[in-house]
């Protein structure tokens, strides 16, 4: 067979292991479903939440078919579609797409054309480099979640707020992210502004604003239904004022 | 009791068999496409573009795994650890989920909530992906158009403004020493940035934990 990065037994190759993925999602959301039936959990409360999940994922997912489509200049269209939909992220593929390819004397920005041998190479390099989370879940997923049950039987308040604690952390280092740019203000360079690193810190208080004021109608019980289009809405709005700000700012 | 280990134990079992399945078919992958194309990898540049990736990635990926797992939740790990886009996709939904319910993450109804938002993301990003696979040119003008571009580019900004205010307005005695150690790192560190924030999820998380403990032995929580 003649190789192309396009070739449509590539496209049938990823078709299939996202169909399968896929599946692997329907099945638990099913699952889910019907424990939560067997519970006697509120349906209307497991509604909304698929609905603000479904209309949440939206805009994140159309920012990984720009990645899709950045990366498919160099690797073909089946590729980075396989990569991004199962495991993988934008700038794990970039990395590890171009690390593979430096080995060979080659770049993603180059316009010379990819080899069989080239694109397995990279194929490889890809998908050893990720093989972690998949199988370590498996293998030490339980003993993790058991460990916070018990947690949660010896003292339930602790167990909360160690829970509450991990996810503040995690929010932390992303507040901390936003600002990571700021030093560009007293340290000038020629190649960015030197008020392009406060683009994020105005864009998250554009974001948080929203939810501060959809938090304060949801107390109205006229505006209750805000609370499955906070979030939501505070992403979109907040990532429409990065144009505005960046041609400001940036 | 009985019947809330069963259902768990099933997730697990279950969980197990997708994922260890999902792991071999994507190995499978490039065999196949090397044995279809009769070629075979260039082993000196697949050990050195391996050394410069591998080793990293998969501290970070056992890192990840132990810090997410109790966010994620047994069913949520599993098929976050599949489909990927963990942190800026599958956990902030996962929490809002979980903070729109009002249930613990420690909970059973915990547990299915989150499986829920997650396994609804999973679905709901595989298909967009699919309509961008298959409408590429008429999306690649648009989604490529320059004005859109800075939208993109922030949308972790944007993401976490509003997920920050909503769990850190609920949790703020916790909260003031891990943010303001984040920014301190972040705006005075240069080597801090997208790349390092991965890395700096499970530094934040312990030293939370450490915060929250000293609080509330001495009953400020």
């Amino acid at each position: 067979m003649e190789f192309s990065i396009n070739h449509p037994v590539l496209f049938v190759l990823a078709g299939i292991l996202i169909a399968v993925v896929l599946a692997q999602s329907v099945f638990f959301l099913v699952k889910a479903l019907k424990r939560s039936k067997a519970l006697g959990m509120d349906q209307k409360k497991i509604r909304k939440t698929i609905k603000t999940a479904a209309i949440f994922t939206v805009a994140p997912a159309v920012a990984i078919v720009i990645s899709v489509i950045t990366l498919s200049k160099k690797l073909g269209l089946p590729l980075p579609w396989l990569r991004l939909s199962v495991i993988g992220s934008m700038s794990y593929e970039t990395v590890a797409a171009n690390n593979a390819l430096s080995a060979m004397g080659q770049s993603l920005g180059s316009g010379v054309a990819l080899t069989a041998q080239q694109y397995v190479n990279v194929l490889m390099v890809m998908t050893i480099s990720i093989m972690m989370g998949i199988w370590l879940v498996p293998a030490i997923g339980k003993k993790l979640q058991s460990g916070m049950t018990s947690l949660g039987k010896r003292d339930a308040k602790w167990a909360d707020i160690f829970s509450n604690s991990l996810f503040i952390g995690m929010i932390a280092a992303f507040l901390g992210f936003v600002f990571c740019d700021i030093s560009r203000l007293w340290t000038p360079s020629e190649e960015y502004t030197a008020t392009s690193g406060l683009v994020p810190v105005a864009v998250m208080l554009v974001s948080a604003m929203v939810m501060v004021v959809c938090g304060l109608l949801m107390k109205k019980p006229k505006f209750k239904w805000l609370g499955e289009y906070a979030l939501p809405l505070s992403l979109i709005m907040g990532m429409a004022s990065a144009i505005p700000f960046t041609a400001w700012l940036g | 009791m009985k019947k809330n280990l069963s259902y768990m134990d099933s997730v697990h079992r279950s969980g197990r068999i997708w994922n260890l399945s999902v792991m071999v078919l994507l190995l499978a992958f490039p065999l196949t496409v090397a044995v279809l194309f009769s070629v075979s990898p260039d082993w000196g540049a697949l050990g050195m573009g391996l050394l410069a990736t591998a080793p990293m990635y998969w501290a970070v990926g056992a890192i990840e795994t132990v810090t997410f797992v109790p966010m994620l939740g047994a069913g949520g790990s599993y098929l976050s650890f599949v489909t990927g886009n963990i942190s800026n996709l599958k956990l902030p939904c996962a929490i809002n989920a979980l903070e729109q319910n009002e249930v613990s993450a420690n909970s059973e109804e915990g547990e299915i909530i989150s499986t829920i938002a997650i396994a609804t993301s999973s679905i709901v990003t595989t298909v967009i992906i699919l309509i961008g696979v298959i409408c590429i040119a008429p999306l690649t003008p648009i989604l490529e158009a320059p004005v859109l571009q800075p939208a993109f580019e922030q949308i972790l900004p944007a993401l976490f403004g509003g997920l920050g205010v909503a769990f850190v307005s609920k949790n703020w005695k916790i909260a003031v020493a891990p943010i303001l150690l984040m920014l301190v790192l972040f705006i005075f560190i240069s080597a801090m940035n997208s790349g390092t924030v991965g890395i700096m999820v499970p530094v934040s998380a312990v030293f939370t934990i450490a915060v929250a403990r000293i609080l509330y032995k001495r009953g400020v929580l």
